[in-house]
């Protein structure tokens, strides 16, 4: 050893390639980090402020009507996603009926709707004044309310049933590829073991399948917090209505701080609740080569009620809908629009693509950066920047507001004091607090998705292109980057469209006389003129199409793996 | 060290992912230039990890590392300058094999001309000239390994580090690359440090061996060395087969001892590492070392054993017996013509030669 104390043993923090390089790295993932949790620290630390004590005060009024709302709405919702999803996922895995082949896909069609577009269409059509008890009225003589009972949708089960309607895709998603990972043999075994068709799917099938379905409730369960659209428009009084409304309404910040916590907590419960349901739940498939499951014909009047079956989700959830706004739409052809749909649109794209952009640099930074520095802490630091997706909207929007407004305020004194000039709410007022909270909100889209491709390039062609020479930019660059292309047009796609939908945090951060498709939707709907909206719904629609084609897509090699062990079978017969 | 500076120095070196389990633990290791040593040892025993130190992937905890005379322990691993071929070969599917070559070149601001001769000079090494224009895609497994190997050397490194190179390939064309890896060493001088699990590839290709477990390298030498002259019990039984068994030292004296065996009998032993009388020891035995009945008694130590179990194996028979204390004593007896009968049940005389017994590793 020489004797420059350089060379003395030094305890190094554990990065994986020393040099300046990585520190450009460690400060930009630090940063990133940063911003994406800020608003949660934001948010506890104005609740917890005593200065503005409203605890007692939530606690005997709003809280215990949010609590028992919030409770029976996301019971109500589990409950059904987990039988509508699970149930359908099961049929179209494993049988064949008259379009089964389609069904297995147009089930994802609802995904495309945002809960507030299904619920306003439901009002129009289920209403008073809708076709459907127009026409019931027609048909009975009825002339007024009085004559008839007819179930109120703008209720708490109605918000059940709208919301699930289009969020049980997520459980027959997370359902079927688990279905579809079971290797045959474990089905084989059971059957040989003497277990009916019936008895293997819930002795076997749905056990090995619980984790996937599980993990599918409690993404359609955080939506269903997300959501305020729809909620607000059925009179229930989600803590997310009230968390919103105490803020909007009362103009009490640190009011829709505390509630936030409470929705927090919930919302860490839903995610405990998801771990837990997994504990020892490691299951492993035996035979490393998949069999694709052989699909089996269902015969006589059976089949029929099959395709019905899983026939009527879709409709609920997406053709109904979908219909009213083309109906809205055409009947409106050459009328003039009252507001520039197209202006509308620009906002949302500008947005979207604006949101897209940053959110996929983020990503792109958090992946590659765990990559390369095998460093445990940076890991979890990368992981806690996923945050944001489980929070809902409103609170992020509560959350980013909360520090900006205060930097605003600084910037401001500080430029009156040097130059007298003030620069009013620079960046809580304007597009900026929008794209930070959709860039803080996706993060774990892009992070997903770009994990995900650079997860299938095996780490050593990193490793490769630096012992040839590259920095970790270059690598990135001339390497890694053309690799995970697709991946990154995914990662993007996704995020484009779920700001292209977001709702929430719009409303709540949208500059003055700024709208998007979704808060023109929203504005038109409050005020029953929701057919006047109908053309932007339908493109907020037609948009979120996109990811239902790309998982389709993914889903699609399993296609073949179904047709061709169906053939298998044939032939074997 | 009695040779000039070494090339590549470990200098106490310690490895810990969480701060608190070594997996490397002051390694000290001395590679002269032109050397080809291998990193021999079950998985989890350090050795790749001792690699990843060396190219720059993971920093040492503790202690410094050296190539030439320069600490490279705050060096990135894209100034290093070490050629490294991969499990896998990793070559950058999104480039033809021509491209792969050049990448390193590039990057060394070399011009169009120059990188051009390069790549054809490296691939013609490879014997594959004809080649520049594919895609990795459209290699065979072996093909692709060639093109991993000449993309590692095209830019002239001073050291090629190699982790498991040959680990997908099937078992016959491995050991044709080994051959080749072994070739090109020799003709073009260039130090190389091998990562592998695989005894045969490290005893085929290696100068030196350095053994690893548990973090330690528990014997580094010739490969004949480690076969012959095994340090401790591990080596012997990590590698080749061999035979274990225990006694309790009776005498030891130059460099030989005395053990009685669990059995009763007692034998004579090389001490290799023993503790003094009435210590428990533990002794290896190479199986094709094992005469049965053999004519003299000169030099060597005689015990009893009851044939269990004789499995034909072509050119010898592998036979277990009860022997020693132990009934899993394994002796090959070459299938030369009048070999003694093999009859499983009968009891025979097995000796070997003291010195291919070594007593290993005092038992505590």
């Amino acid at each position: 050893m020489t004797a420059e104390s350089t060379n003395a043993p030094v305890r190094h923090t554990g990065t994986a390639i020393a040099g300046v390089g990585n520190r450009v790295w460690i400060w930009l993932v630090g940063a990133i980090v940063l911003i994406a949790t800020a608003p949660i620290f934001a948010i506890l630390t104005i609740a917890f402020q005593a200065s503005d004590n409203i605890w007692p005060h939530l606690v005997s009024t709003i809280l215990p009507r949010a609590a028992i709302d919030t409770a029976l709405l996301l019971s109500g919702v589990g409950i059904l996603t987990l039988a509508t999803g699970t149930a359908t996922a099961w049929l179209v895995t494993m049988y064949r009926f008259p379009a089964s082949k389609f069904l297995s896909w147009a089930l994802l069609l609802p995904l495309a709707m945002p809960t507030y577009i299904i619920a306003y269409s439901y009002v129009e059509i289920l209403d008073f004044s809708g076709p459907v008890q127009t026409l019931l009225r027609d048909l009975m003589g009825w002339r007024s309310s009085r004559d008839y009972w007819f179930p109120e949708i703008r209720s708490l089960p109605g918000a059940v049933f709208v919301i699930a309607s289009v969020l049980y895709p997520y459980v027959y998603l997370t359902a079927r590829s688990a279905f579809l990972a079971q290797s045959v043999c474990v089905l084989d075994v059971s059957r040989t073991l003497g277990a009916g068709p019936w008895d293997s799917f819930r002795q076997v099938a749905i056990p090995l399948a619980r984790p996937a379905l599980v993990a599918g409730v409690t993404i359609a369960l955080m939506e269903t917090l997300n959501d305020i659209g729809a909620v607000e428009y059925f009179g229930v009084r989600t803590l997310t209505v009230t968390i919103y409304t105490t803020w909007l309404g009362r103009g009490s910040l640190s009011g829709a701080a505390q509630l936030a916590v409470i929705l927090l907590i919930v919302v860490m419960l839903l995610l405990w609740l998801e771990r837990w349901s997994r504990r020892k739940q490691r299951f492993h498939h035996t035979s490393s080569k998949y069999h694709g499951l052989p699909t089996k014909r269902i015969a006589g009047w059976r089949r029929v009620l099959a395709t019905l079956f899983c026939l009527s989700p879709v409709l609920v959830g997406f053709v109904i809908p979908a219909s009213l706004l083309g109906i809205y739409v055409y009947a409106r052809i050459g009328e003039p629009p009252g507001v520039s749909f197209l202006s509308l649109a620009g906002n949302s794209l500008f947005l979207s693509v604006v949101a897209a952009i940053t959110a996929i640099f983020a990503g792109l930074v958090l992946v590659y950066a765990r990559r390369f520095i095998r460093w445990r802490p940076l890991h979890a630091l990368t992981r806690l920047a996923s945050i944001g997706y489980a929070v809902p909207g409103t609170v992020l929007a509560i959350g980013v507001l909360i520090p900006l407004a205060a930097l605003d305020n600084y910037i401001d004194g500080w430029m009156k004091n040097l130059f007298g000039v003030s620069t009013g709410l620079l960046m809580s007022g304007t597009l900026f607090a929008l794209v930070l909270t959709f860039t803080i909100r996706f993060l774990a889209i892009s992070q997903g998705a770009i994990g995900a491709g650079l997860g299938k390039v095996s780490p050593n062609l990193s490793l490769a292109a630096r012992t040839l020479g590259r920095s970790a930019g270059g690598t990135l660059r001339d390497v890694d980057l053309p690799l995970i292309r697709p991946a990154i047009i995914t990662a993007a796609l996704l995020v484009f469209v779920d700001a292209m939908k977001e709702l929430p945090a719009t409303l709540l951060l949208r500059p003055f006389n700024f709208d998007t498709l979704a808060t023109h939707v929203y504005t038109y709907a409050s005020i029953e003129r929701f057919e006047d909206a109908a053309l932007p719904a339908l493109a907020i629609v037609a948009v979120g199409l996109v990811p239902v084609a790309i998982l389709s897509a993914t889903i699609g090699l399993s296609f073949r793996t179904d047709r061709d062990a169906t053939i298998a079978v044939q032939v074997d017969r | 060290m009695s040779e000039a500076q070494p090339f590549v120095r470990f200098d106490k070196v310690q490895k810990s992912y969480d701060g608190e389990i070594l997996v490397v633990k002051n390694l000290n290791l001395d590679i002269p230039a032109g050397e080809f040593v291998t990193m021999l040892g079950p998985s989890g025993s350090g050795k790749t990890t001792c690699l990843m130190m060396l190219a720059g992937f993971e920093p040492a905890t503790h202690g410094e590392i050296f190539l030439g005379d320069q600490p490279i322990n705050n060096v990135p691993p894209h100034k290093r300058g070490i050629g490294m071929v991969f499990q896998n070969y990793a070559l950058f599917p999104h480039m033809s094999v021509g491209e792969n070559l050049a990448f390193p070149l590039e990057v060394r601001g070399m011009d169009k001309s120059e990188r051009e001769t390069k790549v054809k000079r490296a691939l013609d090494m490879v014997e594959l000239g004809a080649f520049g224009n594919r895609m990795p895609a459209q290699l065979s497994g072996g093909q692709q390994q060639r093109v991993a190997v000449a993309r590692a050397l095209v830019f002239e490194p001073e050291l090629i580090l190699m982790d498991e190179p040959l680990g997908a390939l099937d078992k016959q064309l491995r050991e044709q690359m080994q051959y080749e890896i072994k070739h090109i060493h020799e003709s073009l001088g260039v130090t190389v440090v091998y990562v592998t699990h695989d005894q045969s590839e490290a005893l085929t290709m290696s100068d030196r061996i350095a053994v690893f477990n548990d973090g330690v390298i528990q014997q580094l030498s010739s490969p004949s060395d480690l076969y012959e002259r095994p340090d401790n019990s591990f080596v012997a039984q990590f590698i080749g087969e061999n035979n274990r068994f225990d006694g309790t030292i009776l005498s030891v004296r130059n460099g030989k001892c005395k053990v009685k065996l669990d059995s009763g009998e007692t034998v004579d032993a090389s001490a290799v590492n023993v503790g003094g009388k009435g210590t428990r020891t533990t002794l290896s035995l190479r199986p094709e070392r094992i005469e049965i009945n053999p004519k003299s008694k000169a030099g060597r130590s005689i015990i009893s054993g009851k044939i269990e179990e004789a499995i034909y194996l072509g050119d010898h028979i592998r036979t277990r017996m009860s022997a020693g204390g132990s009934s899993e004593f394994i002796v090959k007896v070459p299938n030369t013509s009048g070999h003694t009968p093999l009859e499983e049940g009968k009891t025979v005389k097995i000796g070997w030669l003291t010195g291919d017994c070594r007593a290993l590793d005092p038992i505590a």
